[in-house]
């Protein structure tokens, strides 16, 4: 079997489009790429999503915890500890058990058990905690002089937090949030170990890379060729993350321009 | 356990529980709480050793040992984490059975690998077959702690790396001037002081470390997720003197609470810490609580 004909079978094996049956023995280099990178689809999936939705709900939840007001920052401060505070592998499991508990007793909650839709929605409240806590800090950290200037011109209230405070604090905040990002997708692994079934063998890259490890009780090309899918997803998304970058800073002179660091971090 | 629980279908709710909560396999499940604590009581400091000795290599004056120490750390932080940990358990496992392999079974003239079948000869078995199920957790669990160890170690190497450097120039100066060696500097100076710009790094990493916990369960280890999906899942009167229905959600629950409780401890200890660190530092922090005192 050619690797063209592999690809076209398995490529997008992961949604359930192509072969049913996964290869059994004698797997291939080729095999084991196409079906890791059909995984891969699943692990961008969650991750733009949850990114897309959780930075608007961050937004808010840096705002209330930044608030005077008790009635925004209690809730804020408990939500954000809540999730930042426990291990997502724990809170992934809990997520699933509750939606099936809630599915016996209302069938609305049905599709909450599928990982597209219950692991989604449990990465979009812990994405949401974490980038709302570094929204927080973003905050904390506007020059004086910003507000001052804003104050100056006669700025108030949503005018002057649209204008002046949250494009400055997005522009502070931009550096951890893309290491955030990066580390979003790497915690997309863990959905299909943590309760959420994968429905007819449709996974993620590392369930794939572990049913290859499993089944050859080789981890020395399945893992690596994991890595190097994930190196290249980084990559993709510090570029996209850059140019966002630039275009915050572009108002600044070329010294005073933040630089997106790559930090790695563990798991959450 | 109580001696009224001869018979729990005729008890009421409050006497159940307290039947229910303390039978064998609810201790088995309390001890994996213990099993949870004893991995972090052991990795914290081997972590912190392997950091140590990762930040002393990457800062070497011998040029290949310090790419020894940067390699270590970047190759670590570089690799995505749950990946690693998958990888890690059975690459040293078949290390370890490797090498053994060859050492114990000079006459074999098999391939090891055959196929997808990873084979060697019986004395190489690592724990032998025929040992006590007791060496065969232990085995796991040292393994597991081995592997955290390796990768929180690299991020400690990298913290306690910056923190070395962070050491304010002037005060090694000064060591040097009063005729120490760089060793004595180093012991006698530059790790003293170290350690209050390390602890906030480090702190985090314990943060870290206590929420990679759960991982355990990966690695095959029964840990305390492995005992809440056990013990929540629905149980018919058939097998068992206390029938309930699918409860792991509320297990789930507790171990939620148990994390949270723990982070919150963790974090009061680590503040307290930092204060007691801080003393006498040359940092902002430091002068505060001079001023503060006088």
């Amino acid at each position: 079997m050619s690797c063209l004909q592999t690809i076209q079978d398995y490529g997008l094996r992961s949604l359930g489009i192509g072969e049913r049956l996964l290869p059994r023995d004698n797997f291939t280099l080729c095999e084991q790429f196409t079906l890791i990178g059909s995984g891969m689809l699943w692990n961008i999936y969650f991750g733009v999503i949850a990114l897309l939705t959780g930075f608007f709900f961050a937004t808010a939840l840096g705002v209330g915890k930044a608030s005077p007001n008790p009635w925004f920052r209690r809730p804020a401060e408990w939500f954000i500890f809540i999730f930042r505070g426990s291990p997502l592998f724990i809170q992934f499991f809990f997520g699933y058990f509750l939606f099936l508990t809630l599915k016996s007793e209302y069938a609305f909650f049905a599709p909450f058990t599928a990982a597209w839709l219950g692991a989604l929605i449990v990465l979009f409240l812990n994405t949401a905690a974490y980038s709302g806590e570094i929204f927080y800090g973003a905050l904390q950290s506007i020059p004086k002089g910003d507000v001052e200037a804003a104050d100056a011109y006669g700025l108030s209230g949503w005018s002057r937090f649209r204008r002046v405070i949250w494009p400055t604090s997005l522009r502070l905040a931009w550096p951890a949030y893309t290491n955030e990002a990066i580390f979003l997708f790497h915690a997309t692994t863990l959905v299909f170990f943590s309760g959420f079934p994968a429905w007819q063998q449709r996974g993620d890259a590392l369930y794939y890379a572990s049913y290859f490890a499993d089944k050859t009780f080789n981890p020395f090309v399945p893992y690596p060729i994991l890595a190097g899918y994930f190196i290249l997803l980084t990559l993709c998304i510090i570029s996209v993350f850059g140019l966002i970058n630039s275009r915050l800073n572009r108002h600044l002179p070329q010294a005073q321009r933040r630089k997106i660091r790559l930090r790695p971090n563990l798991i959450r | 356990m109580f001696s009224f629980c001869t018979d729990p279908s005729i008890l009421d709710d409050w006497f159940w529980f307290s039947c229910y909560l303390t039978t064998g396999v609810h201790m088995s499940f309390y001890m994996s709480f213990l099993k949870v604590l004893l991995l972090l009581a052991v990795t914290a400091p081997v972590a912190l050793a392997f950091g140590f000795g990762g930040a002393m290599m990457a800062r070497a004056r011998f040029v290949p040992l310090s790419w020894v120490g940067k390699g270590y750390i970047a190759l670590v932080r570089g690799v995505p984490d749950i990946a690693f940990f998958l990888f890690f358990v059975i690459a040293l496992d078949q290390g370890i059975e490797y090498l053994r392999h060859k050492a114990l079974c000079s006459d074999w003239d098999m391939p090891i690998r055959q196929g997808s079948d990873f084979v060697v000869c019986q004395a190489a078995k690592m724990p032998l077959g025929n040992a006590a199920q007791w060496v065969h957790e232990t085995y796991g669990f040292g393994l597991a702690v081995f592997t955290f160890a390796i990768v929180f170690g690299a991020f400690a190497a990298n913290v306690l790396f910056g923190a070395m450097r962070a050491v304010p120039r002037p005060q090694l100066e000064t060591a040097e001037a009063y005729g120490m060696s760089h060793r004595q500097t180093f012991w006698r100076v530059l790790v003293p002081q170290m350690w209050v710009y390390a602890l906030p790094g480090l702190s985090n990493l314990w943060m870290v470390l206590i929420k990679a916990t759960p991982l355990l369960f990966l690695l095959g280890v029964e840990d305390i997720v492995y005992w809440a999906r056990e013990l929540g899942g629905t149980k018919t009167p058939r097998f068992t003197d206390y029938p309930h229905p699918d409860w792991r959600m509320w297990y789930f629950l507790a171990l939620l609470v148990f994390y949270l409780l723990f982070t919150r401890v963790s974090e009061v200890a680590l503040d307290r810490l930092m204060k007691r660190l801080t003393r006498g530092q040359a940092t902002t922090g430091g002068e505060a609580q001079r001023r503060a005192g006088a």
